[in-house]
């Protein structure tokens, strides 16, 4: 099959829609199927053979934080020439709703058009006032796929219609294979994601941990990511900050290894989440999860039973869980193996079939895909 | 005189290509309504033909046979009108039949086995797949349909009012790998 796959965010920076679509982009190649990603990127980053440029991306301030996108008339002549180029059996946007290279695609495209829709934001003023200009361009999409059931409902309550719910996907062999490394291990809590980022909720970690080190004198915290150290530690009494390790930015390979180390992995994210494939990471490497309570890590968790949850921004039941874990080994031995079943389902080999099936029942039959030719109003009346 | 004159006809041209773009935009959730409910089609029947081979292979039991082939013969033969009545009671059948793990060991242990258990669970997982893509574009349609300028103009020409695809289309535990 001929799969155009258009992603809305610069190749450059690292993300979660980046990563998915690299994902599944080689997933597919394996399969022996043709690939090409559209995606904006600088012209001096090296790309995977698989990837077409479609020219710098311009820093703008959208939905909260400031996003790399492309628009404007070049890129969508790009986007129109990638189309006739490609010709396609089958289109998959990521994002379409963000102002990028998926709105571009839907607009200029006709034909079996796939949509994966990764954030779920509330119902915003801005939304409602783009509902009629996006909505010419959405009805395009054949297809629409949301990645957790907390997605697809924010997805019906904005834009009407429905989804299938197929969740992003992680190679699980890959973590399940890490080795661990000694000087990770021991009583060790871990963290990763943007420090500085409050809604990954690092803070509410840091409140928390006054108690859980003086209860378990052996536990540290590693924790790795991006952002201002000295900051971060700011809060903890002084004789406690060398018990939390800085990691800074860790590569694939020591992410995973990091995962595989830990005795409890915590992710206290506060909100703004859809899906949390680094749950599904840590369940991968077989690591015992303390989450809070969000509605999508609670979906990925089994609603408890892959992984334990406490109140959300509730620092208090933070550490009484942590406590409670780091001295029971045959519960965490426990959580382990039953993530390790669950998260299974989220394998790309899942993951991916499920993905095929929504092409091949949107592209039965159907026409390749194509540039959308405007029909003139001569034409209309037959002139 | 002539200014308005010539005011009235450029509206009347901005008017006529807002229309035109209209009805464009119409026409093709048209077709996207035919292409979704000739996937829907081709996806029941796929379904109803992999359990009727199931059914008359010997392999389950001939009670379990019977309620089988019974369903996916009243699915296959069913009237427009009586469809989705007919493909409920089909998904219900089926349920009701791999409702156990125990029943898909069964199958898969037989001589071909294997392959008739993946088609049967492709083909109940597809289904609600298909049916959900088939009745968003409904709602798109029907959301263009309803509105002023569609309704004045006639827009969508003698084309019937589309209907969604309402039916149980909920997997037996056993096929279906994850909760959806």
């Amino acid at each position: 099959m001929k799969i155009g796959i258009v992603c809305p965010y610069s190749w450059d920076v690292p993300g979660g829609v980046q990563f998915h679509i690299r994902d599944l982009a080689e997933h597919l190649v394996r399969l022996g199927h043709e690939v090409s990603v559209l995606a904006p990127a600088d012209d001096e980053t090296p790309l995977p053979p698989y990837v077409v440029s479609a020219g710098r991306a311009v820093p703008v301030s959208y939905n909260g934080s400031v996003a790399r996108l492309s628009f404007g008339f070049l890129s969508a002549a790009r986007v129109r020439r990638w189309l006739h180029d490609g010709t396609f059996d089958v289109v998959h946007i990521h994002e379409p709703t963000s102002p990028s290279l998926g709105l571009l695609t839907c607009w200029a495209a006709q034909g079996p058009i796939v949509a994966t829709f990764h954030t779920s934001n509330p119902r915003s003023r801005a939304m409602l006032a783009a509902y009629p200009i996006l909505q010419p361009a959405l009805e395009k999409i054949s297809a629409r796929i949301a990645v957790s059931e907390y997605a697809r409902r924010t997805l019906v309550e904005h834009l009407g219609g429905d989804a299938v719910v197929i969740p992003n996907g992680v190679d699980v062999d890959f973590f399940a294979r890490a080795e661990p490394k000694k000087e990770w291990q021991g009583e060790t809590l871990g963290f990763i994601g943007r420090i500085d980022e409050p809604r990954k909720g690092l803070p509410v970690l840091m409140r928390a941990l006054p108690r859980i080190l003086t209860e378990r004198p052996g536990a540290r915290l590693l924790v790795a990511g991006r952002g201002d150290e000295e900051e971060a530690v700011a809060s903890l009494p002084r004789e406690m900050r060398s018990r939390v390790e800085f990691l800074g930015m860790v590569s694939d390979e020591d992410k995973a290894r990091l995962l595989r180390s830990v005795d409890v992995y915590v992710a206290p994210n506060t909100g703004g989440e859809s899906f949390g494939i680094i749950l599904v990471e840590a369940l991968s490497a077989g690591a015992p999860v303390l989450a809070s309570d969000l509605d999508a890590f609670a979906q990925v968790l089994d609603q408890g039973a892959a992984g334990e949850l406490f109140a959300n921004e509730d620092a208090d039941a933070l550490a009484s869980a942590a406590i409670r874990l780091l001295g029971d080994e045959e519960r965490r031995a426990g959580l382990s193996a039953r993530g390790s079943a669950h998260v299974r389902r989220f394998d790309w080999a899942t993951v991916g079939a499920d993905i095929l099936a929504v092409y091949e029942t949107v592209t039965d039959g159907a026409a390749a895909v194509d540039t959308d030719e405007r029909v003139t109003l001569r034409s209309r009346l037959g002139l | 005189m002539t200014e308005t004159l010539i005011w009235t006809v450029v509206a009347l041209i901005l008017i006529g290509v807002y229309l035109s773009w209209t009805a464009g935009r119409l026409d093709r959730l048209h077709s996207r309504i035919d292409a979704a409910r000739a996937a829907l089609d081709a996806q029941l029947l796929r379904r109803a033909s992999v359990t009727q081979e199931l059914a008359t292979s010997g392999v389950l039991d001939p009670a379990a046979s019977i309620v089988l082939y019974e369903a996916a013969h009243a699915a296959r033969q069913a009237e427009e009108d009586h469809r989705e009545v007919a493909e409920s009671e089909l998904s219900q059948a089926l349920r009701a039949v791999f409702g156990e793990p125990e029943q898909m060991e069964v199958v898969r242990a037989a001589p071909g086995g294997e392959e008739a258990a993946g088609e049967l669970a492709q083909a109940v997982r597809r289904v609600p797949m298909a049916r959900r893509f088939h009745n968003d574009s409904v709602r798109a349609a029907r959301a263009l349909r309803r509105h002023r300028k569609v309704r004045w103009f006639r827009l969508a020409g003698h084309a019937p009012f589309p209907l969604a695809f309402e039916m149980d289309d909920e997997p037996p535990v056993a096929l279906a790998d994850r909760p959806v």
